[in-house]
């Protein structure tokens, strides 16, 4: 990494991360992400070879019993969608037929 | 009473002593606010009507001989801890009118107590910032000097406590967002260890980082708040048992013993701090060499790393957390052609600039081809940074840091991002660790004739809170 600047492209990632940006700001973040990049970088001097995972972590994982009720949080968790059709969120289409 | 002074030792004492009524005590809280708020802007909203609703219902728990703790006080609650029913906006356009569909872990155990919730505190938005610049509603001012920043990202929870708007607050930590603003505003300040104090209901930023935590008066309010937020809840994840950690200590049969040594990592302070900041440092350093701590000079050869590592963890999971902000579950949606643009439109417009700035760095580092280079390299110093702290407590009982580099700072001062991430350099190793860590008091500098208090930062080891507590009513002591 150190020899070889990574290429940031502000427009693939606001793609990725389902983020409309304008044009003004990308070309503000053209500017801006480097800087912070070649910042975070320093971290590529640490020696890492004395590096063990921390045993400590691990996942955390409920059984899967004891449901609640059916329908008991239906109506508080609908009340705070955008659109909802009876007891469902109401969505656009997300596959379309193209024309071509 | 003097609300300029009253910590919630001394409203308890005087609530059971019915020396004055909770009702009495949130009127004049609400009072100050009236007064206050609309220049300070620590809230974005008070709830005037549900807190004198609250108070009753606390003095009745203490007319019946049932108050604990925190019946009858008077809290601020951060924006980004929910409770069912009122509006949680995180201080973002995207949450703008969201009510929350059920209480936070630490609601629930303050409305047992019957705590009273004045209003929730201004942010910067989803936590990320330290000035509270990065709020969609406008920033909050810090009350002893009106021109610069209460610290972020809890500096509307600061900004209510230094100005007497309230008697404590509810932060959240990630980087240093209790830690800071207390710093800045004179206040007590504690990230708890990392799974001490249940996140159910507080809205995620990074989630290995992320801890709610007390801005108070004093260490003693610090403890008393802390206390009955802390334990053990089976809907997070991630909340530390009781027993049963075999890396950790266990919470049965610990016995407290005084700290007696601190460790200064001093070539790790040098750098690029206030030289004011390092001499009211060193001077309360001795104090505490005077009260009889001995003092040990300290290498952490990882901790410089941290801000760095922060600045690639974090984003990463900024942006994973704030996937779920997607206009279709709730809060704000934009009408659009297809689902894919109802996403990016409403992210587009529902994200603040430096919300976008940290989804578009966390999605850049977890990208193929530089994930290795980036968050795995990232990850693997953490944990040499926490081992840093693991050898240090063989020798150390707690590690003393500033708080910050340097006293509150004007508003827009910081326009470079880079210049505004500096801001957390002491404070993101023990969120990086997991360690629990203090801010208090060490008295101020002085800035264009301003007295600016300035912040000690006292970090233990895992589940040593009570360190932190000991330490911390020494140097107020002193």
């Amino acid at each position: 990494m150190s020899d070889e600047k990574p290429i940031i492209n502000i427009r693939a990632l606001a793609e990725l991360s389902r983020l409309a940006v304008s044009d003004e700001e990308i070309a503000k973040l053209e500017k801006e992400m480097p800087s912070i990049l070649t910042f975070v970088e320093t971290i590529q001097k640490a020696d890492i070879s004395s590096a063990v995972a921390d045993t400590s972590l691990r996942n955390v994982m409920r059984a899967d019993e004891n449901p609640h009720e059916t329908g008991k949080y239906t109506e508080v968790l609908l009340s705070a969608a955008p659109a909802r059709e009876g007891d469902r969120i109401a969505v656009k289409q997300v596959i379309t037929r193209k024309n071509n | 009473m003097d609300l300029t002074k009253l910590t919630i030792a001394e409203a308890r004492r005087a609530l059971d002593a019915k020396e004055y009524s909770a009702l009495d005590l949130t009127n004049a809280y609400l009072d100050v606010i009236r007064v206050k708020n609309p220049e300070i802007h620590a809230y974005l909203e008070v709830w005037e009507e549900s807190a004198r609703a609250e108070a009753k219902r606390a003095d009745e728990m203490i007319a019946q001989g049932k108050q604990m703790p925190l019946t009858g006080i008077p809290i601020a609650m951060k924006d980004n801890i929910l409770i069912e029913g009122r509006i949680a906006s995180a201080a973002s356009k995207i949450l703008e009118n969201y009510h929350a569909s059920y209480d936070a872990t630490v609601t629930k155990k303050l409305k047992v107590q019957g705590a009273v919730f004045l209003g929730r505190a201004n942010m910067d938005e989803f936590a990320m910032g330290s000035s509270t610049e990065n709020s969609a509603f406008g920033p909050s001012k810090n009350p002893i000097d009106l021109s610069r920043v209460p610290g972020g990202s809890s500096g509307g929870s600061s900004a209510a406590v230094a100005a007497s708007m309230a008697l404590a607050a509810l932060g959240s930590d990630t980087g240093g967002s209790i830690r800071q603003p207390a710093s800045f505003t004179g206040l007590v300040g504690l990230k708890p260890t990392y799974g001490a104090v249940s996140r159910f209901g507080l809205m995620a930023m990074g989630s290995s980082l992320d801890q709610i935590g007390p801005l108070t008066r004093t260490t003693e309010d610090a403890k008393i708040l802390f206390d009955a937020i802390k334990g053990n809840d089976p809907q997070d994840s991630t909340s530390l048992p009781e027993t049963g950690r075999s890396d950790l200590p266990s919470l049965e049969g610990q016995t407290f013993q005084r700290p007696k040594r601190i460790g200064v990592p001093r070539s790790f302070l040098a750098e690029g701090t206030d030289p004011d900041i390092l001499k009211r440092f060193e001077g309360q350093i001795q104090k505490l060499a005077k009260q009889g701590y001995e003092i040990v000079d300290i290498e952490m050869s990882h901790v410089p790393y941290s801000l760095a590592v922060y600045y690639i963890v974090m984003p990463a999971e900024v942006s994973t957390n704030l996937e779920r902000f997607d206009g279709i579950r709730y809060g704000l949606s934009v009408p659009a052609e297809g689902i894919k643009e109802v996403y990016s439109k409403t992210r587009g417009a529902g994200f603040g600039a430096e919300a976008r700035r940290r989804i578009l760095l966390g999605t850049f580092v977890l990208s193929s081809g530089y994930a290795d280079a980036y968050y795995r390299k990232a990850r693997a110093v953490r944990s040499l940074i926490r081992d840093d702290f693991m050898k240090a407590f063989e020798i150390v009982d707690a590690v003393a840091t500033p708080t910050c580099p340097a006293p509150a700072f004007k508003f827009g001062s910081k326009s470079d991002p880079l210049a505004m991430y500096i801001e957390d350099i002491f404070s993101t190793p023990a969120n990086l660790a997991g360690v629990p860590a203090i801010s208090v008091p060490m008295g101020a500098v002085n800035r264009d004739g301003v007295d600016l208090p300035v912040g000690i930062q006292i970090i233990a080891p895992h589940r040593r809170e009570d360190v932190l507590f000991a330490i911390g009513t020494d140097i107020e002591r002193a």
